[in-house]
Formats: C-alpha cells, sequence, structure tokens
C-alpha cells in the first residue's frame, strides 16, 4: 500500500486527532491504544481533511511554516500513516 | 522499604471502570475476582461522573467500560456520554450478548468510540459451552451490527486448550464478521482461570501450532486488520512488563468503588485498596499505599534487584508472584532467573497430565452460585 499522488487524503474515520492538555501534545487515538505525535507528524494529519492530495499537502504546509524542502519528509510520514490506517486515500 | 518511596509518579493514562460484576455469562476464565458474589454494592451514576472527572483532570485518555457485563448498567449511555464530552476516547468491552440494535444506535448517539465484543470459540457448540449460555448466534449478528453502525470493532477471543485448536476458524470468523481488530488473549491465569488452570493452560505443542497459524495470518491481513496479542506468558522466558509498571498507567476501579493498581490486585493481601467514595482519584493515585505499594524498584528482591532487565519488566507480575508462590515481593515465577521457576514447569505437566486424564474434574463456571464458595 502506498501513497496515490492523485488521490486525496483523509484522517481515518474509525480513528481520532486530539490535543491532550494535560501531555501538551496531539495524539492518535484508536481502539485501546494511543500514538503520541509530534509537532510535525501532527500539523500533516490536521491538513488530511479530504481536500488535499499529497502536492497540495506540501505546498500549504510550506506555506503555514515558511520554509521549502519538506516533500520528502511529508511523503514518508504519510506513508507511515497509511501503513497504520491513521489516512485514507479517495 | 515498601510504601512511601520517592518515585517520580506519572499521570493515569488508561482507566479500567468495572461497572458492575453482574453478568449473564460464566466463563470459566474470567478475571473477576472469585468471591465477587460478597461484593454487591455497585457506584451510582453520578460516582461514575466525578471519577471520570477527576481522572480525565489528571490526564486518563482511555476509558475502558467493562464488567462483568457493562450493558447491564442502564446508565451506560449516560456514563457514555458523559465520558465522551471530556474528551476520552470511550472502549465498550462487552460479550454482546443483549445488544440491541436501538441500544447501538443510542450509544453511537452518546459518542461511544469503539466496541470490542467477545465470542468464545469458532463454533457454536464450544462457544456456548465455555459461556455457559447460548449466546453464539446472537454474537455474530450484533457484531455485524456493530460494523453496520460504522463502530471500530474489536473481536476477542480468550485462547485455552479446548478452543486453541480452533485458530485458523478463529481468525477466518473474524475476517467474516468485518473485525478491525482481532484480540488473541492467551488465558491468563487470575481469578477463576487460576481456578481452573489445569483444565485450560494448553500444551505447548498446541501452543506453538496456533501461534504459527496465527503468524502467517498477521502478513496475510496486514493493512487490513491488527491483531492484538496477549502474551502466554507460561510458555515466555521473561515475565510481562505488568500494567507497564505498578502505578505509572492503568488505574482500575472495581464496582463497589474499590481503586485498584491493575484489575486483580484485589487478591493481594494487605495492600488496602482505597475506594472512590472515600478519597479524590488524585488522593488515591499520588498518596494511597496501595499505589505506592510496587512503585519504583526499591520493593524488589534478588535476583530482580540487580537485574540490568528491571527496568524493562518491572520484575513481572505481582499477582502472579503471590498467587503461584505465595509471595508478593517475589521475582515473577514466569521469569527464566526466577529461583522458583519450576513451578511454571510443574504448571505445565500438572496441565498436560490433566490433559490426558479421561476423568477430569469439571470446569468450574463464573458464576454467583460458585462464587460463593469462596
Amino acid at each position: 500500500m502506498t501513497i496515490n499522488p492523485e488521490n486525496k487524503l483523509q484522517f481515518s474515520s474509525t480513528h481520532r486527532l486530539q490535543w491532550e492538555e494535560a501531555q501538551q501534545k496531539d495524539v492518535i487515538l484508536y481502539p485501546e491504544g494511543m500514538v503520541e505525535l509530534n509537532q510535525s507528524s501532527a500539523e500533516i494529519l490536521k491538513l488530511c481533511d479530504g481536500t488535499r492530495n499529497v502536492a497540495e499537502l506540501v505546498i500549504d504546509l510550506e506555506q503555514k511554516f515558511q520554509t521549502s524542502g519538506l516533500e520528502q519528509d511529508i511523503r514518508n510520514f504519510l506513508e507511515i500513516a497509511l501503513q497504520n490506517g491513521w489516512i485514507q486515500q479517495s | 522499604m515498601v510504601g512511601f518511596n520517592k518515585v517520580k509518579i506519572t499521570p493515569p493514562r488508561w482507566l479500567l471502570a468495572e461497572l458492575t460484576y453482574a453478568c449473564p455469562l460464566q466463563c470459566p476464565y474470567c478475571s473477576n475476582p472469585i468471591d465477587y458474589a460478597q461484593h454487591k454494592q455497585e457506584l451510582t451514576t453520578d460516582d461514575w461522573k466525578r471519577v471520570l472527572t477527576q481522572a480525565r483532570k489528571m490526564g486518563a485518555v482511555q476509558l475502558g467500560l467493562s464488567g462483568g457485563e457493562p450493558l447491564v448498567r442502564q446508565d451506560l449511555e449516560e456514563i457514555v456520554q458523559h465520558a465522551r464530552q471530556l474528551g476520552y476516547y470511550t472502549n465498550l468491552i462487552t460479550s454482546g450478548y443483549g445488544l440491541t440494535e436501538a441500544r447501538i444506535l443510542a450509544l453511537k448517539t452518546a459518542g461511544l468510540d469503539h466496541i470490542q465484543i467477545s465470542i468464545q470459540a469458532s463454533s457454536e457448540e464450544l462457544s456456548d459451552y465455555i459461556a455457559g449460555t447460548k449466546s453464539f448466534a446472537e454474537k455474530k449478528r450484533v457484531a455485524h451490527l456493530i460494523k453496520k453502525h460504522g463502530y471500530p470493532m474489536v473481536l476477542c477471543v480468550v485462547l485455552h486448550r479446548e478452543n486453541i485448536a480452533q485458530m485458523a476458524d478463529i481468525l477466518n470468523m473474524a475476517v467474516e464478521l468485518g473485525a478491525d481488530y482481532v484480540e488473541l488473549a492467551n488465558t491468563q491465569y487470575y481469578g477463576w482461570a487460576n481456578l481452573n488452570r489445569d483444565l485450560l493452560l494448553p500444551t505447548r505443542d498446541q501452543f506453538e501450532t496456533a501461534e504459527a497459524i496465527a503468524q502467517e495470518f498477521k502478513l496475510q491481513v496486514a493493512g487490513k486488520m491488527k491483531i492484538y496479542y496477549v502474551v502466554p506468558d507460561f510458555y515466555e522466558d521473561r515475565p510481562k512488563a505488568c500494567m507497564n509498571g505498578w502505578g505509572t498507567t492503568f488505574l482500575t476501579v472495581a464496582p463497589d468503588g474499590m481503586a485498584l493498581p491493575c484489575h486483580s490486585a484485589r487478591e493481594l493481601p494487605n495492600l488496602d485498596c482505597p475506594n472512590v467514595q472515600d478519597f479524590s482519584v488524585e488522593e488515591i493515585w499520588h498518596e494511597s499505599k496501595a499505589f505506592n505499594f510496587f512503585r519504583g524498584d526499591d520493593w524488589m528482591q534478588e535476583p530482580c534487584r540487580s537485574c540490568d532487565e528491571k527496568s524493562k519488566d518491572f520484575g513481572g507480575c505481582r499477582c502472579q508472584a503471590y498467587l503461584l508462590q505465595g509471595d508478593m515481593y517475589a521475582t515473577d515465577p514466569v521469569c527464566s532467573k526466577s529461583p522458583k521457576h519450576d513451578l511454571i514447569e510443574t504448571a505445565i505437566t500438572d496441565a498436560n497430565t490433566a490433559a490426558k486424564n479421561v476423568t477430569e474434574k469439571p470446569l468450574i463456571f463464573r458464576n454467583s452460585k460458585n462464587s460463593r464458595n469462596y
């Protein structure tokens, strides 16, 4: 399973992305489990809202953080997210 | 010194709310205490809401609603709604027996995130026998309804000598029911399971055959279904890192309000486990004798004390050390470094002997009549 560049990316409907005040970080919640996210991973996942493909997500994220050269890191993380079922392609 | 040693206390992340000991099933490996019939009193809806609020404030985020059978509580929807509003990820851990479509919808509206349903075997005859109640057909129907209404679903099957040979069929059943996760829970020998250990512990051959099937299946379903595996620790060399360390992560609240560092801790002597009706969750977590008892490693004896793996497995399970050798401070006998590791070999031999014995003593089913004997 790999990311198709054409497809829009959507956060999984059977997982929950949530800010945890006590931990001061975003986490992914799913049946009987939790993944703690660093800030950049959380920012990527928040943009997986069904309106962007990979290229569009890279543009928006680079713009948001006024930087460039993020594409490979973002692609690598999205592959992991897809394999773990955190995101879906539509 | 055991007790109030200075250890950095991390906040609870997991709250297991055992809402009731009542259950229509009678599984002979139930983790509830064997004397549960003595603990009839149950917390009120307001008690549970208060406990949920207090634990959430400290940082608990995963909530297991369990029992007994949590569906027995008529205020389940109200408790779920309160939990979801607080931001918990709400897990309903149920037998599925008696769960109607109307209630599945009501729980969805209340904000329930996930349902874990248990089935006792892949064949109707064995599943109904182990459950002590005719329930297999209904459970399968309920599993389909859970998926119909969009819940992520864990199918939990507790494994033991009677059903472990059905591994391939159990996994096929998980596919047929559309499970997102299958929990292969090798029986843990506490509570009722400990009473029935000779009849439940699989032989090493049975266990290894089943494990090979499960490993192959795991590769086949990668990306589609996940497997949660509860280790068969009698067949391991090292003990499990029980509860991720005592008083570090897990908080169980029993039906009568007793707060426990693990759901079996009620079996340990002299812990003086506190009750949520008398203390706040914060007081219990930080200050109670019970939650500080095995925090850190000052309590450890040799060989744990000087062991380079002690920060990995915390000396294993305190309840297992107590149940097997009568000393809750001892190294978990599952560990091959334990001077009492032969107790595990003896347990396996006894179980093998019992397996070959045609005049086996019968399983002791988990019900109020049997519970009143303890």
